[in-house]
């Protein structure tokens, strides 16, 4: 269906909701490259005026791919809960916005509209809100989830350790986990990026990795984001797997492209849960997303990138994930230019994730041909603490050595943690207390740790 | 002030770790922040890799380094008019100007194997490396009996636009050096794609890639000696990608 707005003497007309909702966006280079924004300053907020008028109930009878063609479409309607819905179905885009803001929207009335609520709902309204708004509403939500540990509480700030090596050599892989932890990261995932995904490499590290980890009692679950179904065959051989790795897009062909599809990522849930390895919880999924993902596989049906983002959290909500990591700055400049686009997306990342209830984190990051640097993320990571982030990257000095990017470092969080008196996870910090890493404020102690003078053993491996 | 500096920038005791791993482990700190001395270190390596990234191929001196091999060279160009524009469109970078399409028109066709050097994200990673490694290439070529078309130098260019200019030459194999996207330690890093039966609108997975090519990463020798075997086992089995992939290994040692 068509939709128009006339703005003094120029009539602008939008031929369906994916052209409207392309137009709405804020500018991004991805959409631009997909010849999907709008032409002028004016088109883009006449798209906007537009979509404020829109009924949410139109986004349930009309899609931005179709629902025979794409299994992603079928999983946001087929699972559509229309009691959660009730309460908001006579708003259009603008009054959800506007209800969003509310002083008496609260965390119990967020979660229970969350499963009436589709991804391009989402995309929707934070199409209509300024930074601060997605701030704002993204801070009422919060989402908890648990294995080892408590990930996403209020006052709480955790990190992934992510200490790659550019050849899988276990000794500098250890490296970069023994200084994370005495730096106090690592509560949310100790996550590795193999070089390779041969299952035998993959093994290694995860056996690594859970002897120091037993070795030392910490409270943390890890994961090497190997291809899902690399991690389904060694969990049917009964590898040491806490979390299940998948990166995952918006369309049923993008995920195709990533070798993957539902019914595999269901598959994987169900093989890493039957191993029972959670201690305070059973939620076992690793997900990755991040915008720009389905244009680059060409598989995005000419639906803005942003839109096909929202649409990921639809796969992610299915697989109650422990969490969600949308990698804001690694796709390039053709997809989101420069720090201002980096931080706008990110931040419209992590309001859709949340609102649709799942676990966010953020890898606040840029990659060397981007227009942006630390100070870009410097701001990004002090909006994401502020919206009530759950979780960021810990890398070593900010420089992935395998990866080729920058992120935020362990040194960036602790910053965070410091500026807006937040903590890890609770038994993390327990922990880090424990080993006389920090005190009960957070400070960093001296003296190195307890881990330091009982790692000879692990270099074996 | 040395002894300040010592008490605010905390050495960490695990320093020994730093021998594992290229990773910036060690850096200690002041407060919960990264000391001046490292943060500087890393402002200069993001310097030097935003430096790398705006760097423009020096025609003369890259024409210079490879008269040696009596081929003729041409000097050609993207659709591409700047920097900014080359980081933002992919597409226009595949493809040559009308101005270089009409210049390759002009040229004597059917090669075997045409090679072209291409600024990419780093032009000075081609400066460095191309020429060294296009001599260990062409003389193996040319013994391998297999004729080879003009060089192409192509300002603000990608990977593909090596399969316009092969179409263009009617060669059967494209070869293309190009800059790689640099890393904060690796910024002259060269990458070397290939692709049998090359057409215009050829994807990724028709191609072999030999990447980090350069003096602290991958040496120009094995380089050499893997793309020659790509090449060799291309023309054998008529075609190039993933399917080659799975063998190289075989003949590296």
């Amino acid at each position: 269906m068509a939709y128009k707005h006339i703005i003094g003497n120029k009539t602008y007309s939008f031929l369906d909701l994916k052209a409207l909702l392309a137009k709405a966006s804020p500018f991004r280079t991805g959409d631009a490259l997909a010849g999907l924004s709008a032409d002028t300053y004016e088109e883009r907020v006449a798209a906007q005026i537009t979509l404020a008028d829109i009924p949410l109930k139109v986004f349930l009878n009309e899609t931005v791919i179709p629902y025979e063609k794409d299994e992603v479409t079928r999983l946001i309607l087929d699972q559509h809960n229309s009691q959660a819905f009730l309460s908001i179905s006579h708003f259009t885009v603008g009054q959800l916005r506007d209800w969003l803001l509310e002083d008496t929207t609260d965390l119990v009335k967020l979660e229970a509209v969350g499963p009436g609520l589709t991804p391009e709902m989402v995309a929707a309204v934070s199409k209509l809100m300024r930074n601060q708004d997605l701030i704002a509403v993204a801070r009422k939500c919060q989402v908890i989830t648990s294995f080892r540990s408590t990930i996403g509480l209020k006052g709480r700030f955790s990190t992934r350790l992510q200490p790659n090596h550019p050849t899988d050599d276990p000794r500098g892989i250890l490296a970069g986990i023994i200084e994370g932890l005495s730096y106090g990261s690592g509560d949310a995932v100790i996550g590795i990026n193999p070089a390779s995904d041969s299952p035998e490499a993959v093994l290694k590290i995860l056996l690594l990795i859970d002897r120091l980890r037993e070795q030392f009692d910490i409270p943390t679950q890890s994961c090497v984001l190997s291809h899902v179904t690399t991690t389904i065959e060694l969990v049917n051989r009964g590898a040491p797997v806490d979390l299940c790795f998948q990166s995952i897009a918006g369309t049923e062909l993008a995920n195709k492209s990533f070798g993957i599809n539902l019914s595999i990522l269901e598959e994987a849930l169900q093989a890493t849960r039957s191993l029972n390895r959670g201690t305070i919880g059973d939620h076992v999924m690793y997900f990755e997303t991040g915008q720009g993902s389905a244009l680059s596989a060409n598989a995005h049906h000419g639906v803005d990138q942003q839109t096909c983002e929202a649409r990921a959290y639809a796969v992610a909500r299915k697989f109650n994930p422990f969490l969600v990591n949308t990698v804001v700055g690694f796709i390039g400049p053709e997809y989101l230019y420069d720090g201002k686009q980096i931080i706008r997306a990110a931040l419209e990342d992590h309001f859709c994730g949340k609102l649709l209830g799942l676990p966010m984190g953020v890898d606040a990051c840029y990659t060397n041909h981007a227009e942006a640097d630390q100070d870009d993320m410097d701001n990004l990571l002090t909006l994401l603490g502020v919206a009530g982030c759950n979780f960021v990257m810990g890398v070593p000095g900010s420089d992935d050595v395998m990866l080729n990017y920058q992120s935020t470092s362990f040194h960036d969080a602790l910053y965070l943690r410091k500026v807006l008196g937040l903590k890890p996870a609770p038994e993390f910090e327990k922990w880090l207390i424990r080993q006389g890493i920090a005190d009960r404020h957070g400070t960093l102690l001296d003296h190195s740790f307890a881990l330091n003078g009982n790692i000879t053993g692990l270099w074996k491996i | 002030m040395e002894d300040l500096e010592n008490s605010r920038n905390r050495q960490d005791g695990m320093s020994f770790l730093k021998g594992f791993t290229t990773a910036r482990i060690g850096i200690g700190r002041t407060g919960t922040s990264i000391p001046v001395k490292q943060s500087l270190d890393f402002k200069l390596a993001h310097a030097h890799a935003r430096d790398a990234v705006y760097s423009s191929l020096e025609i003369n001196s890259l024409i210079d380094s490879i008269a040696n091999f009596n081929l003729p060279v041409l000097c050609l160009e993207s659709k591409v008019t700047d920097r900014a524009e080359y980081l933002q469109r992919p597409d226009l970078g595949r493809q040559l100007s009308q101005h270089s399409a009409n210049e390759l028109a002009k040229q004597v066709k059917n090669f075997d194997v045409s090679i072209c050097i291409a600024d990419g994200l780093s032009a000075l990673a081609v400066q460095q490396n191309a020429s060294e490694l296009l001599a260990l290439l062409i003389p193996t070529l040319l013994k391998d009996g297999l004729t080879i078309g003009p060089i192409c130098l192509i300002r603000q260019a990608r990977v593909a636009v090596a399969d316009d200019v092969a179409q263009s030459l009617q060669a059967k194999l494209a070869l293309i050096l190009i800059g790689e996207r640099p890393g904060l330690s690796s910024v002259d890093s060269m990458g070397a794609y290939l692709t049998y039966n090359p057409q215009r609108g050829s994807t990724d997975e028709l191609r072999n890639c030999v990447s980090n090519i350069r003096h602290a990463g991958l040496p120009a020798q094995v380089a050499a000696g893997k793309i020659i075997y790509l090449i060799r086992e291309a023309f054998r089995q008529k075609k190039s990608g993933v399917n080659l992939k799975d063998n190289q290994d075989l003949f590296i040692d």
